[in-house]
């Protein structure tokens, strides 16, 4: 392959290194109204009153809107296909404020300070109620969280809203309690991983304006405009036709990009007002009003033969959600179903799951989107069944591990097409020495360095609901110009989809013009989430490049006067043994008189979801005086099928390593009893710097996906789900602690070490 | 969102001295990083850099660090490299960044006397005096225990004292505030140690710097390590428990007392 | 209040509030390089040079650079081209939003360390954070670049 498979800059680079105006506010007009949300102060309170009289009153103030002037439309923010699993249990702006940050009033004015004076001088009495902050205590809680009469769900997902159950359910495939009956060894520990935040370097922004055909354009940073769009009419009570979305390069986004977080407020102002309105989240509300990773209380419960054969796995999940429920019912599932079937062979799995509302922030998707949190707690508990069984835990792995051809029962009985998982192991091994330093090393009377791991997998799409479509345009001078609705985020994307048009058209990347999203112009697609733009979209490239092949011969043979059948094209001509015509040529004669303007569309919706996989090593040296732990080296081995573009799938792996030591060392957003978030700010969320992640390193081992485009399957998510197990394995090597409530600060490593002395 | 009516830069002390105290909202502008993150109006800034007080001037019997002077000035200084065993320029080397320390002043970080500081804990555990405009020159430890008066620190003195010296800190990330800071000096055979970010402002273990002699043996190390945790005061935030931080001091303070004896 | 300073080698003449930071008022300028990422003095993003040195231009009063010079990544374009191939190269730019901020420090570096070991690069720069790339690609940009350097020397 001449493009596919190479390293190709992405196609924005020089203009992001050179800081040119491609972001949102860089593009903002700059007589836009500044708008701005007071929020809740308290966790739960329903709004008694609200007095805006004396804050109308400061100069420039253009509008002050309540709960009063908004749509009664219920909807979910989650940026989801439609119908959205999520409930609709939102209201642009409500009277009942559910957590701390909660919106009561939205304020746009002229100026920054005109603004926030009125801010300031709004006067709201609240009827506060007590609210849950604790998970465990969520459900039968005398407080109930949606008491509202409208609140919807799109199709059964387990609600039992009074109750504070946002969604519940459960799968089992073989018997389980037969099976540990069975069991010499069992492990059957809870793990606690926490709300994180996703800390992508921009914060929301949406600006927006009326077009000159009345119509309503949202220009936002966003992983989801074509979802934007949908929910922006649903929520406003406007037609869909009314609402054009246009995102710009987006400053990361995580899966907090997946949400509609910004776009409403901006939108509502625009539409009261008439007038062009601007919506900048600063990074306390970026904190403290968007939506996090969902904390999660999983047991795990894992039983072998002596021999280390796994023969049950059984895990239950409680997961919050928040004081709503974005993304709820949809990420509990990964927690079971993206982590049990790496260890197929087990036969008998049990899956249980509660979603709770509390009323804390709520929860929405973040890169992992509950894999993550699942493999937090069962690959810890592999390691601890290793332990017991007094066995190397990469040798207990290898015994059960999925294996290509295999029917995984856990895994919507999906068939395994491509995994070559087992060598991402044994790579892993020898690249971090394991033989040589596991379990673990003293180096001086208070430092050992060990080592630890963990494996995973994630999907590729989501299975039958994600659609990615894509039109391809031959233009006049022999150029392609690729329309693409996916979002590129950062990611590269759009450079990726690229690669696979110049692969399928024969041409040089120069050849190919990738456009971004705007809603009027881009085909449908679902967004970019769920590991899905690679594997999906990456197939619609493909589908419509072939197509536009075809329509170039039929157009060539019309010109040529020959046979189609026996035309060839080899990215500069097409020809047969007679007769030939240049690309150049061919496209500059299809738009003149009866010419023919050639674009083909394709869309692309795949009935599987094929897993990534990788292997994490992580090599720490732990102070056991102190408990401090200092990574060393990570080392990160994936099968994401064909990288498309190797060096930016090497970043992916190592951005996803980082943001999964965070979540494995420091990232842990926690509550006053008030619910009050602590900690709103990068001064006191700490996300790691460039001192605290040690030395990442990357391998591939890679498979080959029949499904997929050129082989691929995804890369974005699957990376960041070792750190957390991986880590705490290490840590038990060094000191025999097993932490399974994260992060795994000093403090709690210290403690295990002095309850041992 | 802070405020500001005027913003000026006086080209004397008393000019300054005189703005600062005719309204109650006027300030002084250290590094505007704690500054800006408020949420007060003030009236008037007032702006000392015109008054060449950026700089670290060694002398025989001191060092005078100006209250302009950078926390890179501090880092970098080739004096405060060497002299105490480097402790008041490796107190600084890990808060949050080269840009940060850039902006923030030696005068904003003494005067705020802010429980995290490390600069303030290393500073404590030497021979150090603050220069006030009006309140004259106070010890440091003094002057740490004092009211926020509306006064000018115009420099802080650090007498040359020979002390041999160690820094110590906790850290959560790299770049983060300290779960907590121990520095210890030993002049001769009389012993300081102080211990910050407890979370509370750094103070001084009287008794437990007593009970060390100048050669200490393991015996003096723990008892001192045990004084420490019983005669000051251990708090409970976002970064670590009282118990914590307990453990922590016995630890770092062993680890100063046998680094400053090696 | 009037302010006369030097953007990038051009003399701005500007009336401000005095309370205007350093970070709007570049951007009210049109320097949009200059990137907002925190209200806390942690990011780095914001990062300029004020007479050749970083500052964070979130923490700077605008009306403090009266007479002084301030340099965005606008003004220093082909050192910036330079080293951003570097980086292009790793595929470390992802989202970009960190760039201007980051490449100002590691320009600033390599005026201020010479020959830096890795350790004095990761803390020279561990005021400007990255959530994208984990920091690998970059530190191997700034490795290549620096190597460049010598080898052209």
């Amino acid at each position: 392959m001449k493009v596919v498979s190479q390293s190709i800059d992405k196609l924005d680079a020089m203009a992001l290194v050179t800081g040119k105006p491609v972001y949102t506010n860089d593009i903002a007009p700059q007589n836009c109204l500044i708008v701005k949300v007071l929020r809740s102060p308290h966790a739960y309170a329903k709004i008694l009153s609200i007095k805006t009289d004396t804050a109308l009153k400061v100069p420039g103030i253009a509008c002050i809107l309540t709960y009063k002037d908004v749509p009664n439309k219920r909807f979910t923010m989650a940026g989801q296909s439609y119908p959205e699993p999520s409930p609709y249990d939102r209201l642009i702006l409500d009277q009942y404020v559910r957590y701390v940050g909660d919106p009561v009033a939205i304020v746009a004015g002229d100026s920054e300070k005109a603004v926030q004076k009125a801010l300031k001088l709004i006067k709201a009495e609240y009827e506060v109620f007590k609210p849950i902050l604790d998970p465990e205590e969520a459900i039968d809680n005398n407080t109930v969280i949606h008491t509202e009469e409208d609140y919807h769900v799109n199709f059964d997902i387990g609600n039992d809203v009074k109750r504070n159950i946002c969604c519940s359910g459960g799968f089992e495939s073989g018997n389980v309690d037969e099976a540990f009956e069975k069991c010499d060894v069992i492990v059957d520990e809870v793990y606690h991983t926490k709300a994180n935040n996703q800390a992508m370097m921009e914060t929301f922004i949406t600006y927006t304006h009326m077009d000159y055909n009345g119509r309503l354009n949202i220009v936002s940073s966003t992983q989801i405009p074509f979802h934007v769009r949908r929910i922006a009419a649903r929520a406003l009570d406007i037609p869909k036709a009314k609402v054009r979305v246009i995102k710009p390069r987006i400053g990361g986004g995580f899966g907090a990009k997946q949400t509609v977080v910004s776009e409403l407020f901006p939108a509502i102002v625009t539409l009261k007002t008439g007038k062009p309105a601007k919506m900048i989240f600063d990074r306390y509300e970026t904190f403290a009003a968007s939506t996090s990773r969902h904390e999660m209380k999983i047991r795990a419960k894992v039983g072998s033969d002596k021999d280390g054969n796994i023969k049950a796995i059984h895990i239950t999940t409680l997961s919050n959600t928040g004081a709503y429920g974005e993304h709820g019912p949809t990420t509990v599932g990964l927690s079971g179903h993206k982590t049990m079937p790496l260890y197929n062979k087990a036969g008998a799995f049990k899956f249980e799951f509660q979603v709770v509302y509390t009323n804390t922030m709520s929860a929405g998707a973040f890169r992992g989107y509950g894999a993550t949190q699942g493999a937090f707690a069962l690959e810890s508990a592999i390691n601890e069944l290793a332990a017991k069984l007094n066995m190397d835990p990469t040798i207990l792995r290898q015994k059960n591990l999925l294996e290509e051809g295999e029917v995984l029962t856990a895994y919507h009985g999906e068939t395994l097409r491509s995994c070559t998982l087992n060598s991402c192991i044994n790579k892993g091994k020898e690249l971090i020495k394991w033989d040589e330093k596991y379990p673990y090393k003293r180096i001086s009377d208070h430092k050992v360095r060990a080592v630890g791991t963990a494996i995973t997998m994630q999907g590729s799409g989501i299975a039958g609901i994600d659609i990615a479509s894509v039109q391809i345009r031959l233009n006049d001078d022999g150029y392609y110009t690729l329309l693409v609705g996916a979002t590129d985020m950062g990611t590269g994307c759009d450079t990726i989809l690229g690669q696979m048009a110049a692969e399928c058209l024969e041409c040089d990347m120069d050849k190919i013009v990738v456009n971004g999203v705007d809603t009027d112009q881009s085909p449908y697609d679902t967004g970019s989430y769920a590991s899905s733009t690679t594997y999906v979209t990456g197939m619609s490239v493909i589908k419509a490049c072939k197509k536009l092949r075809d329509q170039m011969l039929t157009e060539a043979s019309k010109i040529l006067k020959v046979e189609k059948d026996t035309l060839e094209f080899d990215g500069q001509k097409i020809y047969n043994e007679e007769k030939s015509i240049t690309l150049d040529k061919l496209a500059q004669e299809l738009v003149v008189g009866d010419g023919n303007y050639l674009m083909a569309s394709a869309s692309h919706s795949s009935p599987y979801s094929p897993p990534p996989f990788m292997a994490g090593f992580v090599e720490i040296e732990l102070d056991t005086e102190t408990g401090q732990i200092t990574v060393i080296d990570y080392f990160g081995i994936v099968d994401c099928g064909t990288p498309i573009n190797p060096k930016l799938a090497r970043i992916q792996v190592e951005g996803g390593i980082a943001q999964g030591i965070g979540m494995a060392l420091c990232e842990d957003i926690t509550y006053t009893e008030l619910g009050k978030m602590k900690n709103n700010s990068f001064m006191q969320y700490k996300i790691p710097s460039r001192r605290d992640v040690g030395n990442i390193k990357v391998a591939f081992e890679s498979s080959y996906e029949p499904t997929g485009p050129f082989g691929a399957k995804s890369i974005g998510e699957v990376v960041i789900n070792t750190p957390p197990p991986a880590v705490a394995h290490a840590v038990y090597n060094a000191a025999g602690v097993n932490i399974r409530s994260l992060p795994i600060t000093s403090e709690k490593i210290l403690k295990g070490i002095m309850a041992k002395r | 969102m802070f405020s500001l009516k005027e913003y000026i830069t006086p080209s004397s002390l008393e000019e300054a001295y005189e703005l600062l105290n005719k309204n109650k909202n006027n300030v002084i502008l250290g590094g505007l990083l704690w500054l800006k993150m408020g949420n007060k109006n003030y009236n008037m800034g007032i702006d000392l850099s015109k008054l060449g007080l950026d700089t670290i001037i060694e002398t025989e019997p001191q060092i005078e660090v100006g209250c302009m002077t950078t926390l890179r000035q501090i880092e970098t200084s080739s004096v405060l490299n060497t002299c105490f065993d480097g402790i008041v320029s490796a107190s600084v080397k890990n808060i949050v960044g080269v840009q940060f320390r850039n902006c923030a002043t030696v005068g904003g970080s003494v005067y705020s006397r802010f429980g995290f500081s490390d600069l303030l804990t290393a500073l404590l555990a030497l021979d150090c005096y603050v220069h006030m405009h009006k309140g004259g020159i106070i010890p440091l430890e003094k002057f740490i225990k004092m009211p926020y008066e509306k006064d000018i620190l115009i420099k802080i003195i650090i007498k040359k004292d020979g002390s041999r010296a160690s820094y110590k800190s906790c850290r959560m990330t790299a770049t983060d505030f300290p779960i907590l800071a121990v520095a210890l000096s030993r002049c001769n055979s009389s012993w300081k140690i102080a211990v910050g970010a407890r979370p509370n402002k750094a103070a001084l273990a009287a008794k437990a710097s007593k009970l060390l002699p100048e050669n200490p043996t393991k015996e003096d190390i723990a008892s001192a390590c045990e004084t420490v945790t019983s005669e000051l005061h251990f708090g409970t935030n976002l970064r670590g428990s009282a118990e914590y931080r307990k453990e922590l001091a016995k630890v770092l303070v062993k680890r100063g007392v046998e680094e400053i004896c090696r | 209040m009037q302010i006369k300073c030097y953007i990038n080698n051009r003399l701005f003449n500007e009336v401000i509030e005095p309370d205007m930071l350093l970070i709007d008022f570049l951007r009210h300028t049109g320097f949009t390089s200059v990137k907002r990422g925190c209200d806390t003095a942690n990011c780095g993003l914001c990062t300029v040079w004020v007479n050749e040195k970083t500052v964070l231009s979130c923490s700077v009063l605008a009306a403090s650079v009266n007479g002084k010079h301030i340099t965005t990544l606008e003004g220093v374009e082909d050192e910036a081209i330079a080293f951003g191939k570097f980086v292009a190269d790793e595929g470390a730019e992802q989202c970009g939003y960190c760039s201007p901020g980051f490449i100002m420090s590691v320009l600033s570096m390599k005026r201020e360390l010479n020959d830096p070991t890795e350790e004095e690069i990761k803390h020279y720069l561990s005021g400007n954070l990255c959530r994208c790339t984990g920091y690998m690609g970059q530190l191997r940009a700034i490795k290549k670049f620096l190597q460049q350097g010598k080898d052209g020397a």
